[in-house]
């Protein structure tokens, strides 16, 4: 007990001189205590009288997003909402009464801000309703002096004059998601909107524009008595995009003859994006306001993907317009020349394994201009063994294909061009000459977008500048992209070579050629191009065997899909085309057609002979 | 079982016969500064009860239910339980830790219904169980000795590690107070507490290379708060101005005018004293450090009159850490310490503050309940 004692004791000693360190930790706020509210109690009274000053933020006005025209295809809509303050209301479920005999307003409006009145200090105000007609606004107005606590307020909606025509180039805004919302006070403004996707997205700080400040003397009870000062916000910048808006809409309805499809359109020679539409699509305008969780699930969930850009992030193997590029890696490889010929039987023997031909009656002998104006595989399986796939790789990689161009888009997607290196480091295997011939003629691992399609054309055909696509012009006078492709180096390839393949694409469009049927009979027009159908299955060894399944038996989602790509006119080729049809079965019944629609349709509005320029 | 040899107070207690046990003074000075909370928070509203006054009372008459029942548990029982809740603590706080890094953001929380629990609350309050525990039945020559410190810092330490990562900077500080509070009273010796102090202070450098920037910001500020009247000084500043304002007897109920003009952030939680410095002077705020440090001293009280070790040092720890919170708080409102984003607890508006303050004074009233109660000294 004697111990026990002790370490009492000890306890005790201790816990004083902790207690007295208290003791004057207390004594100290004490002391502070009266030295502010005693001492200097007055100069504080006086800085408090004086600390009537207010500030608040005044959102900026979002920029305008135009096209090549001046058209506008992202506007503003001024957005009237009625406000309620529960503190100067002095009943507050009465006033919203009130106001529901003046203007329609939702039982669930009601309720909605009745909650929210109770979840924030009463000098906060609560929306009860937006987007109110101009008649509404009046009625409201005219009532006010009944309607303790209401105000009416002007804020902004985004608009997409286009609607779904645009939708994946412009993109659409949205509230803050929390995530953001710590660093700039301008983002936590009660129902402010960024940019979620494209060029919404992409350039959302150039259209943003600055805040501005205004500051406000409150009297006592905090309500704003006079304005002292004003910092008017910045608007965000113009935006001026390199879209023919009207050629793009009708790029659109024409892809909507098909269930899932996709174009581009653009510049040989400057890269800037006349069209770029994916179909089907959505309309922006339903996200301004805040969609339906239904409406978002049912675009979310549709096959289709209405909701993504198929023209810039959907990878399909490229069939046979991937030839251009097998051919002019054999031309430049000094292999082969215009003159080296194949005789087709309708398969290509390597080994054991044997490689059909579309066409299984074969071509007879053919040159590289026949071999592309009818498409014949056993040429490029041929050639394949002759050069290899590195070369194919190579020559792939210097037209565009296989990565991101950094495009004015977000969504973009690199797409794959395999080879050896690719095999052995990726895939961990050894190349098998058999993949060069599959790769030869664009399937197996080889993927493109329909912009790379599209881009990889124009550079074969401005005589070999290695040009990107691009879309955003300016800022106001600010240029982005607009500058992109002046210094845009050569690519390495012989004139003549380039102008073989080019006859080959011509030829495509001849008597004879794989779309002979899509050719523009119209006077002083002309297009080349080259067809492309990519196989989503394989057909197996029994099934040809048994005779192949026709395509239209098939389900819609195991059918070929179908692919063109062309340009126009064939002289002094302007503009470059690529069309993908999803399993549209074959390239020349399905996509050449539209292409042909798209080229006549873009000569005769000839968007490139607009420059586009900024605006100050 | 032999060995708990019982006491006439704590074995066969009727629950009538503990209530008659329980430190009611206390209990009613707790009850009159959620009063005053609640007053504070119907104001910081702009005079309505809702949203947060109405949510507050709720949640202080669910956690006095807690307290009166913590209260009458029978302290062998919380004696035997306590590596167990330490125990769990430190998984609870591994695995907000888990959860939080899955959820991609700062999940400090688990929910329980009525309101959230932070596990780094728990903590407090189980740290300061288990050292007691350790320490129960240490000789004093044991508690002397330089190697027996090893399991205490291990007993502080895990938890710290836990908490600051979350990253809760100012309840792991809070943690290691108490902790070396509690370590100074069970008897280590004193020259190891100057080497401490000095050690500490030569890691400072170190320590600030280690600071999130916006906890450099907040120390900067409080070094030189007119630096930036508009940034991060703003709040200390508008404290001190609506503290000062407040003057001898204060602007009135209702009437604080740095706080309803929204010149007060967080006026509802963090600089709740300041909204009531405000409205009633120097009167009222000397008078509400009157009524914490009456309850603080209760805290003192009951601890002397234990006597198990146990108990003593349980009732001791709690107590420090309560007043450790009030200390901060306030020098933090007046300017005097950086702004850390600690609670005034009892008064400011939080579920989780509320809850664990409540169970640490369950836990000291079971203390002066069974300030008799005979516990095994071994393990």
């Amino acid at each position: 007990m004697d111990r026990d004692q002790e370490k009492v004791d000890s306890f005790a000693r201790r816990a004083f001189v902790v207690g007295g360190l208290q003791g004057i930790g207390v004594s100290i706020l004490g002391w502070r205590l009266s030295w502010l509210q005693l001492v200097e109690g007055e100069r504080y009274t006086t800085l408090a009288e004086n600390n009537r000053i207010n500030v608040r933020i005044i959102p900026p006005s979002r920029g305008q997003i135009v096209d090549r025209y001046g058209v506008p295809l992202a506007t503003n809509l001024q957005n009237f909402q009625v406000i309620v303050t529960p503190e100067q209301s002095e009943n507050l479920e009465k006033t919203l009464r009130d106001l529901q005999s003046v203007i329609t307003v939702d039982e669930r409006d009601i309720a909605k801000a009745i909650k929210m009145a109770k979840r924030s200090p009463s000098y906060v105000p609560v929306e009860v309703r937006d987007n109110l007609a101009w008649e509404e606004v009046s009625k409201v107005e005219l009532a006010l002096p009944h309607l303790p606590g209401v105000t009416i307020q002007a804020g902004e909606l985004r608009s997409y004059p286009y609607k779904d025509s645009t939708a994946h180039i412009v993109g659409y805004v949205g509230r803050v998601s929390d995530v953001g919302k710590m660093k700039d006070s301008l983002l936590s403004l009660p129902g402010f909107q960024v940019g979620k996707s494209a060029i919404e997205k992409k350039n959302d700080l150039d259209l943003r524009g600055k805040p501005g400040r205004a500051e406000m003397e409150v009297n006592v009870h905090g309500r704003p008595v006079r304005q002292l000062g004003i910092q008017p916000p910045v608007p965000g910048a113009r935006l001026i995009l390199s879209i023919d808006a009207e050629f793009q809409r009708f790029v659109q309805q024409r892809l909507a003859t098909e269930r899932s499809a996709s174009a581009v359109v653009m510049d040989v020679e400057t890269g800037e994006v006349y069209a770029c539409v994916s179909h089907p699509s959505f309309d922006p305008n339903a996200f301004s306001g805040g969609i339906s969780a239904m409406d978002w699930e049912q675009l979310r969930d549709d096959p289709t993907l209405p909701l993504n850009n198929k023209a810039i992030n959907g990878v399909y193997p490229p069939g046979s317009t991937f030839k251009i590029v097998t051919a002019l890696a054999g031309l430049e490889s000094g292999l082969i020349n215009g003159s080296w010929t194949v005789t087709c039987p309708g398969h290509f023997d390597l080994g054991k394994s044997r490689f059909h031909c579309w066409k299984s009656g074969g071509h007879g002998t053919v040159n590289v201009v026949t071999a592309l104006a009818h498409s014949c595989d056993t040429y490029f399986y041929k050639l394949a063994t002759v050069i290899g796939i590195d070369r194919i790789a190579d020559m792939a990689r210097r037209l565009g294909l296989g990565s991101v161009y950094g495009f004015d888009l977000p969504e973009e997607k690199p797409g794959l061009i395999p080879d050896v290196k690719w095999k052995r480091e990726v895939k961990n295997d050894i190349w098998h000459p058999g993949e060069s011939l599959v790769s030869a003629i664009g399937q197996g691992a080889v993927e493109t977008t329909p912009l790379q399609l599209a881009t990889m054309l124009s550079r074969v055909v401005n005589g070999g500048k290695a040009i990107s696509p691009w879309l955003a012009g300016y800022a106001n006078e600010i240029p982005l992209s607009i500058n992109l492709n002046a210094n845009a180096p050569k690519i390495d390839i012989k004139s003549s070579n380039l102008a073989l393949v080019r006859r080959g694409m011509e030829a495509v469009m001849e008597q004879g050629g794989t779309a002979y049927g899509s050719r523009i009979t119209e006077e002083g027009m002309t297009m080349g191009g080259k067809t492309g159908t990519s196989q989503v299955r394989r057909i197996s060894m029994a099934e040809r065997a048994s005779g192949v399944r026709r395509q239209e038996d098939l389900p819609w989602h195991l059918r070929h899909h179908a692919l063109f790509i062309g340009y126009a006119p064939t002289d002094t080729p302007k503009y470059a085309c690529c069309v993908v049809v999803e399993h549209g079965i074959g390239g020349s019944a399905a996509a050449a057609p539209i292409a042909r629609d798209l080229l006549l349709e873009v000569q005769k509005r000839d968007p490139k002979s607009r420059k586009l320029e900024g605006t100050s | 079982m032999s060995l708990f040899q019982s006491h006439i107070h704590s074995d066969d207690m009727s629950i009538l016969g503990r209530l008659r046990q329980l430190a009611w003074g206390q209990i009613i000075l707790i009850c009159v500064l959620a009063c005053i909370g609640f007053l504070c928070l119907y104001s910081a509203a702009g005079g309505t009860i809702d949203p947060w006054a109405s949510a507050q009372i709720i949640r202080f008459l669910f956690s006095l239910g807690l307290l009166l029942g913590i209260a009458l548990l029978d302290i062998r029982l919380i004696f035997r339980s306590v590596w167990v809740l330490y125990g769990g603590t430190l998984i609870l706080l591994l695995l907000v830790d888990v959860i939080g890094h899955v959820g991609m953001g700062a999940q400090r929380w688990l929910d329980l219904g009525i309101m959230k629990l932070q596990p780094s609350e728990l903590a407090k309050v189980t740290t300061v169980m288990a050292l007691a525990r350790y320490y129960h039945g240490k000789e004093l020559a044991d508690v002397r000795k330089i190697k027996n410190l090893l399991v205490p810092s291990i007993i502080i330490l895990m938890p710290v590690g836990l908490v600051v990562t979350q990253p809760d900077l100012g309840t792991g500080m809070a943690i290691i107070f108490a902790g070396t509070a509690m370590l100074f009273v069970a008897g280590v010796p004193y020259w190891l507490f100057i080497v401490g102090i000095l050690g500490a202070a030569g890691a400072v450098p170190i320590a600030w290379q280690f600071l999130l920037d916006y906890q450099k910001n907040r120390v900067l500020t409080f070094l030189n708060p007119e630096s930036d009247p508009l940034g991060a000084g703003f709040h200390i500043t508008q404290s001190k101005i609506a503290l000062g304002s407040g003057g001898f007897s204060g602007k009135g109920f209702l009437e604080g005018t740095q706080s309803h003009l929204n010149f007060l952030p967080e006026k509802h939680t963090d600089f709740i004293f300041t909204l009531w410095a405000e409205e009633w002077g120097f009167l009222g705020s000397i008078g509400l450090l009157t009524l914490l440090s009456l309850i603080i001293l209760y805290g003192y009280w009951i601890a002397f009159r234990c006597r198990n070790h146990f108990a003593r040092l349980l009732a001791f720890g709690l107590t420090v850490n309560f007043s450790i919170y009030v200390i901060v708080n306030i020098g933090m409102v007046m300017g005097l310490l950086p702004v850390v984003g600690i609670p005034l607890p009892l008064m400011s508006y939080g579920g989780t503050a509320m809850l664990t303050v409540m169970m640490a004074f369950g836990l000291i009233q079971s203390c002066n309940v069974h300030r008799d109660a005979k516990l095994p000294r071994s393990l």
